[in-house]
């Protein structure tokens, strides 16, 4: 069970697919505009990461290798459409404010990432875990964003008026929108904030000497971990799978 | 005997020009515009500018302070940036919105991509856009002698008629710099007196803008029509004292004629088929971002090196 809290743990901190991993930039550039719909594309994705790297660990063996790509795209596609139905038939505000994001979940690296260097080699309870750690650590990513330019952007937070807007008109006090943070250059200031942010505090705890486990990417040799497909440190892992190949 | 035959690594030569004496030169060629300005549009813009300049040089002292490097505030260069901001602005703007573009300018256009020398775009030009396009009411709005109206540039675009001479004195509505064409290009002329800038960039923008707009204008070359196009809008401001700052144009000399060309044309684009009549700060920091590419292909060749022939025997 330890090892299920550490997949938690690495998805969520030590390798946050937005603040270390930075994947699934798209998304997370494009739907964060407010708090609500980062959450609600952060969970749409946690759940299609859960179910594929469910289901493709548990086909782990009956993939062929060479087939594995279009093999694991069907089955995200397959989950994405139906959670794309769900959201469609039950939350449709947020279908229609998320768009075109919804299915391309399907091609979001993440996803793909995850089944690729995690749930094709690790037993199902692991990969679940991983999926969802992975997942809640996107969300947790998106949402943050969202919230400062909904914040910054608008004076709310999930849509609620906290910071009291001015009003020329009036002439009464309060917050003046700074338009730019909905906007796209928006996102990519806060986000480079963000992440610098996550660094500083990276740094300090590693100063103070208990240090914030580091992204291990191929340095410490966990390939299993490491998203990176194009890394040159896979060749080893492509002559670890090979002879499990021969054997079957 | 011993300092004759003293043998030292270059520059053997120094000038007195530095950083600080560049930047006083700009601001004192800023002057007049910036005196007509305030003159024209009363206090607000003086207190605009005062608080832009503050913004700046205190944003920058702060910062470095934080991240502990030496402090450059001495080198003029952020009170460049906090002048030209505030003559870019509005005279109506609420004075946090100045204070916020000085901000904007110093820590984020050129303080976190290394300071002065590294910002990859116009300070003042990058904040002005930033201010732009998160309160565009607000930085639309031009009023002249309390009434809010249209910009010359915007009644120009509309076809109606416009007072050429008004605009080249300065006593119409604008941003606080940009309306005196003619208090500008007394700076520009000190400016190239003095050495600072050359006619390179300034020269080829003016002329490709005209050369555009007689072809696209719709006027053909109506005198009348070409004057208004060049003294309206920020286009002496932009092409005299923001396309010549030396971080972020091009350091070879057929880069600049080429930088030139492309900011004519770019804001003869913005102006004529664009949705708003201005587009020089656009055109501009656009045009910014292509210095590095515009370097590459413009580099000089060094005496002796032969060109190697494309396609030649291997």
């Amino acid at each position: 069970m330890n090892k299920n809290v550490e997949r938690l743990q690495n998805g969520i901190i030590k390798e946050n697919p937005t603040f270390v991993l930075m994947l699934g930039m798209c998304p997370t550039l494009a739907v964060t505009t407010s708090a609500m719909n980062g959450l609600g594309m952060g969970l749409s994705t946690t759940v299609v990461l859960v179910v594929s790297n469910l289901v493709i660990s548990l086909l782990r063996n009956i993939i062929p290798d060479r087939v594995r790509v279009p093999a694991f795209i069907v089955i995200v596609a397959s989950i994405v459409t139906m959670v794309q139905f769900l959201l469609q038939g039950y939350v449709p505000s947020l279908y229609s404010s998320l768009g075109i994001y919804i299915p391309l979940i399907v091609v979001n690296c993440i996803i793909l990432g995850r089944a690729e260097s995690y749930a094709s080699k690790n037993p199902v309870v692991p990969s679940i875990f991983d999926g969802l750690g992975m997942g809640l650590g996107f969300t947790l990513g998106l949402t943050l964003i969202g919230i400062v330019r909904e914040i910054l952007g608008a004076g709310q937070i999930f849509g609620a008026q906290i910071l009291p807007l001015a009003d020329a008109s009036t002439s009464k006090i309060g917050y003046t929108p700074i338009t730019i943070f909905v906007l796209a250059p928006g996102a990519f200031f806060v986000l480079s904030v963000l992440v610098a942010i996550m660094n500083v505090i990276r740094a300090k705890a590693e100063a103070k000497g208990k240090p914030l486990p580091a992204a291990q990417g191929c340095l410490a040799g966990d390939c299993s971990s490491c998203g990176m497909s194009t890394c040159t440190g896979k060749s080893s892992t492509v002559e670890v799978a090979a002879p499990k190949e021969d054997k079957e | 005997m011993s300092d004759l035959l003293n043998v030292s690594s270059n520059p053997h030569v120094r000038d007195k020009v530095d950083t600080q004496r560049i930047m006083l030169l700009v601001i004192i060629s800023l002057l007049p515009a910036t005196v007509f300005g305030i003159f024209n549009f009363g206090i607000h813009s003086l207190i605009l500018v005062a608080v832009s300049i503050i913004s700046c040089v205190l944003s920058e002292y702060v910062f470095e302070k934080i991240v502990h490097k030496k402090s450059t505030v001495t080198d003029l260069s952020a009170v460049v940036t906090g002048l030209l901001l505030a003559l870019n602005l509005p005279p109506t703007l609420p004075v946090w919105m100045a204070a916020l573009g000085g901000v904007f300018a110093i820590v984020v256009v050129k303080m976190l991509f290394g300071g002065l020398g590294q910002n990859f775009m116009n300070p003042a030009l990058g904040a002005r856009c930033f201010l732009l396009i998160s309160f565009t009411g607000p930085m639309t709005t031009f009023a002249y002698d309390g009434v809010t109206g249209a910009t010359p540039l915007a009644l120009l675009k509309a076809g109606e008629p416009v007072d050429t001479m008004a605009m080249l004195l300065g006593t119409t509505s604008g941003t606080i710099g940009e309306t005196s064409a003619l208090c500008l290009i007394i700076g520009a002329i000190f400016l190239i007196l003095c050495g600072v800038i050359d006619l390179k960039i300034p020269g080829t923008y003016i002329l490709t803008f005209v050369i555009f707009i007689v072809l696209f204008g719709g006027h053909g070359f109506d005198t009348n029509y070409i004057v208004a196009q060049l003294c309206g809008g920020g286009l002496m401001l932009g092409a005299f004292f923001m396309a010549t700052d030396y971080v972020t144009s091009p350091i070879t000399p057929n880069g600049k004629i080429l930088f030139g060309i492309c900011l004519g044309v770019l804001t003869g684009l913005f102006r004529i088929f664009g949705a708003s009549a201005e587009g020089v700060s656009y055109a501009i920091i656009f045009s910014n971002l292509l210095v590095p590419l515009i370097e590459r292909v413009t580099i000089p060749r060094a005496f002796g090196i032969v060109k190697e022939k494309k396609g030649g025997d291997k």
